[in-house]
């Protein structure tokens, strides 16, 4: 959906297809060519459903398996914070914080990088340099979860636990977000190894985005007597609803990041200001428990964090279309 | 002229034999945790006679699912099944579920101690206190009284379980809910639990890194984890009032002394068993077997199969870090064999 709403933003200015409309009347001329047409657009059309059946088919299936759940502990199950499989009282509250918690620690970690990463490569690297750093940065696109999460466990939390949370609560204890014990394991480690995993994709987006703002633009500032600085400014200013829909793309995967969080978050269900103490998310719980859930209650409250999850993805699609339909507005 | 006839009968029957057993494929699924030693039984069976084993391992909870279902000739489950259970597969399937036991396994406690080395000393109501987060302190006087020799730091204790739900998790919540009152109040045995306390990692390899990384840590994993990976693992007091290392022969030597009380179903736990040898946190792992098969074919080489698990397949569980069944348990188990039809 999100890349539906890129390529809206860039095809205005990179597109050049002006010549398909003509040709396109020309076919009607031969009824043989014509039937053709509708067999492509009927074939097209079934796949377009296809995609839109699926979701629906996932979110009744996902309903009815979770309706047990859903009568039981009705709004309960989001405001309960107690996740007890063997007295069957389940409560969702602790596991949409760690997932919205992590999510948007890493986003708040990973977007100024990323930025800054894009506004190199596409407004100052030079082109030796610039070719192969974006394909190192897409190649960590490429690299699977578990290696991020073995990574994780092996190189980066003992790193945090012994340079980076010490510091931190040594000088900035008074806050609340730094305290406890340094454990290495928690929400700092998840948002860490989350921000490097949406590092790439927020990256590499925002910098086609940069590049598809004309150049024009850029020779324009630049020849009434903008500094570099304020030209690419002026240039961050147009791509604006992009960089938005990269950030979007980016907590999506996030949220729905299971293994490598799952590995350095310390699995606990607990709600908690420190960015030391453990967390839990929705996906890794369900990717950690459904397999044993054994009684239909327990799957059908794991079901139900399925749905929750399902939700808030949709929510921050949702937000991200009105975002960036507000931004462009502003623009138009 | 005599040879070649000869090499013609057993050429013959030979083939004969592969093609009468060749369509016929067993369906299995469910734990992990005796995978490694199941899918060498199967490749050596296959050998032998031909009969081929599709054993996926989903995890004990969905072979269950399957069994009651229907959609498997076996399963497999770490944790017994429960009587509720029993009776869905009973009116869905039309025939009882038996359970037998194949070989055991035992939860081993591994920690982290920086200068202190194998053989802590714990006992049930200090390993429960810790897990129920009473004991916070390595110098607690309840730990320093049991390791007179250590020297236990003032280091906080930091307590590491398993995040995923777990035939491991289950043995080790039965065990405590068996030795302390509190616990069975509060928490309760099951595949996964609201844990009072810890950190949680995601398998053996999540909580042996959680341990690994953190001093001062605590936890638990599957024997033949521990065994390969060569954690230190503490020394466990059993009924008996005997500090037992974890070993395969005082897993075995908790079979032996659980075999005396077992019930008819077979569907037991050995935690806290008595005898002066027996390791208190084992277990069995089972193999669900429909007590009247459909396929006449399939139950006679189940059958066969499961009568060459208890004898020869055997010898196969040290090696590959499983303690054999006792004698005893074998042929409880032979009986319970004898009970499928087909």
């Amino acid at each position: 959906m999100l890349l539906v709403i890129l390529q809206g933003e860039i095809s205005p200015t990179v597109g050049r297809g002006g010549g398909a409309i003509p040709r396109a009347s020309a076919l009607k001329t031969s009824p043989k060519r014509n039937l053709g047409d509708v067999v492509f657009k009927y074939t097209t059309l079934m796949f377009a459903v296809i995609v839109l059946s699926l979701i629906l088919l996932m979110a009744y299936e996902m309903y009815v398996d979770s309706k047990p759940s859903i009568l039981k502990f009705g709004w309960g199950f989001l405001t309960g914070t107690t996740w007890d499989p063997v007295q069957e009282n389940y409560g969702a509250l602790p596991f949409v914080f760690g997932t919205m918690a992590s999510s948007f620690l890493a986003l708040l970690i990973a977007l100024p990088l990323s930025l800054g990463i894009a506004v190199f490569l596409s407004e100052m690297a030079p082109s030796w340099l610039e070719r192969p750093l974006s394909f190192l940065i897409e190649l960590l696109a490429g690299i699977p979860s578990i290696v991020y999460g073995l990574w994780g466990i092996f190189i980066l939390v003992p790193w945090i636990r012994s340079s980076i949370e010490p510091p931190l609560s040594g000088y900035l204890g008074s806050l609340p977000i730094f305290r406890g014990a340094p454990y290495g394991f928690g929400m700092l480690a998840a948002g860490l190894i989350l921000s490097v995993m949406i590092l790439p994709i927020v990256a590499s987006i925002s910098r086609d985005v940069l590049k598809a703002v004309p150049q024009s633009q850029r020779e324009a500032s630049l020849a009434i007597g903008a500094t570099k600085w304020e030209s690419i400014r002026l240039i961050l200013k147009d791509a604006r609803s992009g960089i938005l829909g990269a950030t979007l793309l980016g907590l999506g995967r996030a949220i729905g990041e299971t293994m490598a969080v799952t590995m350095v978050i310390g699995n606990r269900p607990t709600i908690s200001a420190s960015l030391f103490d453990p967390g839990y998310t929705m996906a890794s719980v369900i990717a950690n428990e459904f397999t044993e859930a054994t009684t239909s209650m327990y799957i059908s409250a794991l079901i139900e964090i399925a749905i929750l999850l399902f939700l808030i993805t949709i929510i921050v699609n949702m937000l991200a279309r009105l975002l960036v339909w507000s931004a462009t507005r502003g623009k138009l | 002229m005599k040879f070649a006839r000869l090499v013609a009968v057993l050429t013959l029957s030979v083939l004969g034999f592969s093609l009468s057993n060749a369509q016929l494929k067993l369906n299995g699924a469910g734990a992990t945790f005796p995978y490694v030693i199941y899918s060498k039984w199967f490749d050596v069976y296959h050998q032998k006679t031909g009969i081929e084993f599709n054993y996926q391992s989903i995890g004990s909870g969905g072979g269950i699912k399957q069994v009651i279902e229907g959609t498997v000739d076996f399963g497999a489950s770490d944790g017994p099944m429960t009587t509720e259970q029993l009776k869905d597969a009973a009116t869905k399937q039309g025939t009882e579920v038996l359970h037998i036991p194949t070989v055991m396994g035992a939860v081993v406690l591994t920690y982290n101690m920086p200068g202190v080395g194998q053989g802590l000393k714990l006992t049930p109501e200090v390993l429960a206190d810790i897990y129920l987060g009473q004991i916070t302190m390595w110098n607690d006087p309840k730990l320093t009284s049991l390791n007179p020799g250590m020297n236990l730091p003032s280091q906080q204790i930091l307590v590491a379980h398993r995040s995923d739900g777990s035939g491991t998790s289950f043995i080790f919540t039965d065990y405590l809910t068996k030795v302390s009152k509190t616990w069975e109040q509060k928490v309760g045995r099951g595949t996964s639990v609201n844990w009072p306390v810890g950190l949680g990692g995601k398998g053996n390899e999540g909580v042996s890194g959680l341990v690994k990384q953190l001093p001062g840590s605590i936890g638990y994993v599957e024997l033949a984890y521990a065994v390969k990976n060569n954690l230190p693992y503490a020394r466990l007091r059993n009924r008996a009032g005997n500090f037992v290392e974890p070993k395969l022969e005082s897993v075995t030597a908790a079979a032996a002394g659980a075999a005396k009380n077992m019930p008819a179903d077979l569907r037991v736990s050995i935690t806290d068993a008595d005898g002066k040898d027996s390791y208190p946190i084992s277990g069995f792992t089972w193999l669900l077997v429909y007590k009247h098969m459909k396929d006449k074919a399939k139950g006679a080489a189940l059958v066969t199969f499961l009568r060459w698990a208890m004898t020869d397949g055997q010898s196969y569980a040290k090696g590959l870090l499983y303690a054999p069944l006792p004698k005893q348990v074998v042929s409880l188990c032979e009986a319970k064999i004898r009970e499928v039809k087909f």
